[in-house]
């Protein structure tokens, strides 16, 4: 499925960045993606079940968590994080700033029952 | 045990000021006031503390004495072509005046966080200039409050109670007496408590801007919608925002990360600027850090210019897409990198982190954090604003003075210090002495 990638700022992944970057609570604030209840059913995914988001750049495993905030139906969004930095392209068009919202992306189910989401150390350390 | 109280919070640019924190053997016990952010910053800040200088010996990191890491840190800044200095945005204005000061010295580049968030505000306020004022004049004037691209009820969470519709201003008294418009492209919580939502399209905002300026002079949109809004519902907004007595638009990064960037931010003043010919309107952008707003006006007091400077030159170039860190690092181009009280290998795109490894690290932090898990050089650093005093600028330009109200752990210093330290030790090198 094609989508719309935002990432932002949650409540979660604040207060994660306060209680440490190898917490748990914003390892599971963090690696989680939003989507629309639509989206979820014609993806065929269900909540706490793993996706796939790709762009040109690679892909990041993510786990689906239910929106309170109403993405849109074609939008997924994903908390400010290393996991979803791991796809974004560096490119500031001149500005010094990457463009973090508004990314063209693949969405799909996660094909492999075995795959979890790395920690943050083992993430870095996948190069 | 001591209370202190009229604490600033050294979490978010609202740079709240009326903290109650509770002290007892250098400990901080008990918050009153605070949001949740403030709550966990203070009760949570000895959780996951770097409390001793660590140095990479055979790809592991050792304890070492605070002297041994300050001049290891001087020398892989001395020794490097082109070093870049990153973070500064938790630290003092103090602190920030130093690092303008290390970068001239060793001829680096140095950045703040402002280029990952308002650095497109930046750009856009060097051309044109920011209509703004004080919070406190929106607090007691504003009728008309807009929200555009941020979500204040998950990132700065006292925001509306303080200076908005929850506030209880001289002129303005109730949440009757003010309007809220939420421009976004998701129905945030925020979104949810307005009494207008417009959801605009994702990377569509300076559309939406253009449609509003032309509707404020009644010029004809040969459109149905734009991005993604009825014109109908542009034409009620145009209306509501000449109508108003006092508007305010508060605007996150959902203008400055979209598409357009500091076009975005162009495209707003202008319409903030237009909106001036018929009523009062100002504009604030709702800075993250508690001290980036600090970072672009000390950058400015020694350079004439707000993030991205780069000194290899010998005097200040300013060039962002050149001269910012993002940019500098995806192409490879720096040969070491000191980074203050940030972590942007958690927050940076892959390449760029992937480059800021390969070259030696030195990270300045009171916490343990995912770039200095990677550092060559790691010193711990005081709490600005909890463990050691310094000056922050809140998101309207109000310099404040915070406080030490807690005792850092033992041998742990002021950013300020350690800076001094690693400047004295560079020219001293430099001397060859």
């Amino acid at each position: 499925m094609k989508a719309i990638l935002v990432t932002g700022r949650t409540l979660g992944q604040g207060l994660g960045l306060e209680m440490g970057k190898f917490s748990d609570i914003y390892y599971r604030n963090v690696a989680t993606c939003e989507m629309n209840r639509v989206d979820m059913e014609r993806l065929g995914v269900k909540e706490g079940e793993l996706i796939r988001v790709s762009s040109g750049l690679g892909s990041a495993v993510l786990r689906v968590v239910k929106s309170f905030e109403e993405v849109p139906s074609g939008i997924i969004f994903v908390p400010y994080g290393p996991w979803i930095n791991r796809i974004m392209r560096p490119e500031t068009h001149g500005t010094g700033m990457p463009s973090f919202k508004g990314i063209e992306v693949e969405v799909e189910v996660e094909a492999s029952r075995l795959s979890e989401i790395p920690k943050i150390d083992e993430l870095l350390s996948r190069g | 045990m001591e209370t202190f109280t009229g604490v600033t919070c050294p979490f978010c640019g609202c740079l709240c000021d009326d903290i109650e924190v509770t002290v007892e053997k250098g400990n901080i016990v008990k918050v009153k006031n605070g949001c949740a952010y403030s709550l966990t910053k203070y009760l949570n800040c000895n959780r996951d503390r770097i409390t001793t200088p660590l140095i990479r010996e055979n790809d592991k990191q050792v304890v070492v004495e605070l002297p041994a890491a300050i001049e290891r840190a001087a020398k892989i800044l001395s020794d490097a072509e082109y070093p870049v200095l990153y973070g500064w945005s938790s630290t003092s204005a103090e602190a920030i005046g130093l690092g303008i000061e290390l970068a001239e010295e060793v001829g680096g580049a140095i950045d703040n966080t402002t280029s990952v968030c308002h650095g497109p505000t930046t750009e856009a306020l060097q051309e044109l200039g920011l209509p703004g004022c004080t919070l406190g004049q929106v607090k007691n004037r504003a009728d008309l409050i807009i929200y555009w691209g941020s979500n204040p009820l998950q990132s700065h969470l006292r925001h509306m109670s303080r200076y908005t519709i929850g506030a209880e201003g001289r002129w303005r008294k109730s949440r009757d007496d003010r309007t809220l418009v939420v421009v976004d492209v998701r129905r945030t919580y925020t979104a949810r408590v307005a009494d207008y939502f417009i959801q605009v399209e994702p990377n569509r905002d300076y559309e939406l801007i253009t449609a509003l300026r032309m509707a404020l002079r009644h010029e004809e949109i040969e459109q149905e919608r734009v991005a993604g809004v009825p014109v109908e519902d542009i034409e009620e907004l145009a209306d509501l925002m000449m109508s108003c007595e006092f508007g305010a638009l508060f605007y996150g990064l959902g203008l400055t990360m979209s598409s357009g960037k500091n076009r975005n931010i162009d495209a707003a003043i202008s319409l903030v600027r237009d909106l001036n010919r018929w009523t009062k309107f100002v504009m604030i952008p709702m800075r993250g850090h508690f001290n980036v707003n600090g970072a672009n006006i000390v950058f400015l007091w020694h350079t004439g210019y707000p993030f991205a400077i780069d000194f290899s030159h010998g005097y200040p170039i300013y060039a962002p897409g050149a001269t910012s860190a993002v940019d500098i690092l995806s192409r490879g181009e720096s040969d070491a990198a000191l980074i203050i009280s940030s972590d942007p290998a958690a927050n940076f795109p892959r390449r760029a982190v992937e480059n800021l490894f390969k070259n030696p690290l030195i990270v300045i932090d009171p916490h343990r954090t995912v770039t200095s898990m990677r550092a060559d050089v790691v010193i711990p650093s005081a709490f600005v604003g909890i463990e050691c005093e310094g000056t922050a600028y809140r998101m309207d330009g109000v310099p404040i003075k915070m406080r030490g109200i807690a005792e850092p752990p033992k041998g742990v210093l002021p950013d300020e210090e350690i800076l001094k330290g690693i400047l004295t030790e560079i020219r001293r090198l430099k001397r060859g002495g």
